[in-house]
């Protein structure tokens, strides 16, 4: 199987073929990758070496111009170095752009927390129209790709080395139930991307309903208070690959009229100064199918 | 300009680029009509440095862009008008700045947008501020236009002296070191901007140092 990296790149040569509204600007990351495109698409495959602020300012001056700019690095480059970038030459210009990062929270754990971020989805929460997708599988990628390409407005598309042992169908902006509790079911999980292999597997004993999200941005509501419906408390565990609570709100302004309790699982914000894998550091943030069964174990009662 | 009180923020910023935006809206920039502010032909002027935006309001107004009545309204809550100017808000206006250090950057995006349309002859012109040039995110776009040799792109940086510890060795150098033509010429001469902006450069993206008075004179 490919990775969602790989995905990504075979998807977007396509789509540059295709398409001649479409452009792809990079900051070195990724670059090799797209040479087969390059030598074909020279003017809508542009690296503009290692300058993240220029990454996304070009990305911001392609779409004044009207094309559809994808733009990639990793998360702490694409997202963090270059915010302001971000906030002003997309949203106050008010522009599209598809923001595609590859390297989640702590794919690259043995590099440290300069190429760690799991702060990216709660630092976009902050501006306005963001759509945020999440893949868990490199087809769920292209559905997600091809989809933001094809749009207009501002779209982050995280993707990651972890990733889910099948796809799931995919409906840009829905949550889909891949568990259904019983009429006493205690809850409601909401596992995102990558993570859902992890939650299945910790509440396989547990009467609850799984909802899997692929988009969190904007927050699928209306799943998630039919969901609640169902289950005869309205307590909610929010189980996410980046930074913890980052939906907490969404899901309290969702279940505004219930009275609900909401437990947020994710990353944490204390930096581990720890390398080594993945693995390793899903479980010192508790992230692993054993931690989690234990919090939400514990949280549901 | 009449209309400035001396209260506004950035009121020397504002008057530092008057002649060389009168120069590139009346004798340098096509395709630009107040009828159809969005001319898919048009050239484009994005002021990258919002600062002290009354002068661009200003010629704005007399080209017909925006009615001269907003003036008088300059920065209060219903203005479309603020102290750095908004696209979404003002017809004409290519990007909404303020925040220094962004207008290189899509000015640079834009060009290399244009090209990738097949706009062969379209130009893209940007005004920076010699302080401005201090913020970093503009040395990563003079390093790669001059790289890539972009040569529909135009830079003017409006010089007066109002960078806090200078530009050692001249502006001019800054640019050429990446390989731009420059060219420093006086900000209120008009038919020496007019022939700065004009000059061939191919291959070439272009910086024009515009000299004007000193701020603190």
């Amino acid at each position: 199987m490919d990775t969602m990296r790989e995905r990504f790149v075979s998807t977007t040569t396509a789509l540059l073929d295709a398409d001649p509204g479409l452009a792809v600007v990079l900051a070195d990351i990724t670059a090799t990758q797209f040479d087969p495109a390059k030598a074909k698409h020279p003017d809508r495959v542009l690296n503009v070496g290692i300058r993240e602020q220029l990454l996304v300012g070009v990305a911001g001056g392609l779409a004044l111009a009207g094309l559809r700019p994808i733009a990639h690095t990793f998360p702490s480059f694409l997202i963090e170095r270059p915010f302001e970038q971000v906030k002003l030459d997309l949203g106050h210009q008010d522009v599209g752009a598809v923001l595609v990062s590859y390297g989640a929270s702590y794919d690259m754990a043995y590099m440290g927390r300069t190429h760690q971020s799991p702060a990216d989805v709660a630092l976009l929460d902050t501006l306005e129209g963001w759509t945020v997708h999440v893949p868990g599988h490199p087809d769920e990628t292209e559905v997600l790709l091809r989809d933001a390409a094809a749009g207009t407005g501002r779209v982050y598309l995280r993707l990651s080395g972890e990733t889910n042992r099948a796809p799931r169908p995919v409906e840009p902006g829905r949550m889909a139930v891949v568990k259904r509790g019983s009429d006493d079911a205690s809850g409601v999980v909401v596992a995102v991307g990558p993570l859902l292999d992890p939650v299945l597997e910790a509440v396989a004993d547990l009467d609850v309903t799984v909802l899997y999200a692929a988009t969190v941005r904007p927050f699928d509501v209306e799943s998630l208070r039919s969901a609640v419906a169902r289950a005869t408390t309205a307590d909610v565990v929010l189980v996410e690959p980046y930074l913890a609570g980052t939906s907490s709100h969404a899901v309290d302004e969702a279940l505004l009229d219930t009275p609900h309790r909401v437990l947020g699982l994710g990353v944490a914000r204390q930096e581990l100064r720890r390398y080594g894998t993945p693995a390793e550091h899903a479980v010192a943030h508790g992230l692993d199918p054993a931690s989690l069964r234990q919090r939400i174990g514990a949280f549901l009662g | 300009m009449a209309l400035m009180t001396g209260d506004e923020k950035h009121g020397p910023a504002a008057t530092s680029t008057l002649d060389v935006l009168w120069v590139l809206y009346t004798r340098v920039l096509k395709g630009l009509d107040p009828g159809d502010p969005d001319n898919p032909l048009r050239d484009r002027f994005l002021l990258s440095k919002g600062h002290g935006p009354v002068a661009y309001y200003a010629v704005l107004a007399a080209l017909g862009f925006i009615p001269e009545e907003w003036l008088r309204s300059f920065g209060s809550f219903d203005s479309p008008l603020g102290h750095h100017p908004d696209r979404v808000l003002v017809p004409g206006v290519e990007i909404g700045s303020g925040s220094l250090g962004h207008g290189l950057g899509l000015a640079v995006g834009t060009a290399l947008g244009l090209r990738a349309r097949g706009l062969a002859t379209q130009r893209v012109v940007t005004l920076l501020g010699d302080a401005e040039l201090d913020e970093g995110s503009n040395h990563e776009a003079i390093a790669y236009a001059g790289a890539v040799g972009l040569e529909r792109l135009t830079a003017v940086v409006i010089d007066n002296q109002s960078a806090t510890h200078g530009w050692s060795g001249g502006i001019a150098t800054r640019f050429e070191r990446e390989g731009w033509s420059t060219v420093t010429v006086s900000g209120r001469d008009h038919d020496a901007l007019e022939a700065a902006f004009t000059a061939p450069h191919p291959g070439r993206p272009r910086a024009v140092i515009a000299v004007v008075e000193p701020k603190d004179a």
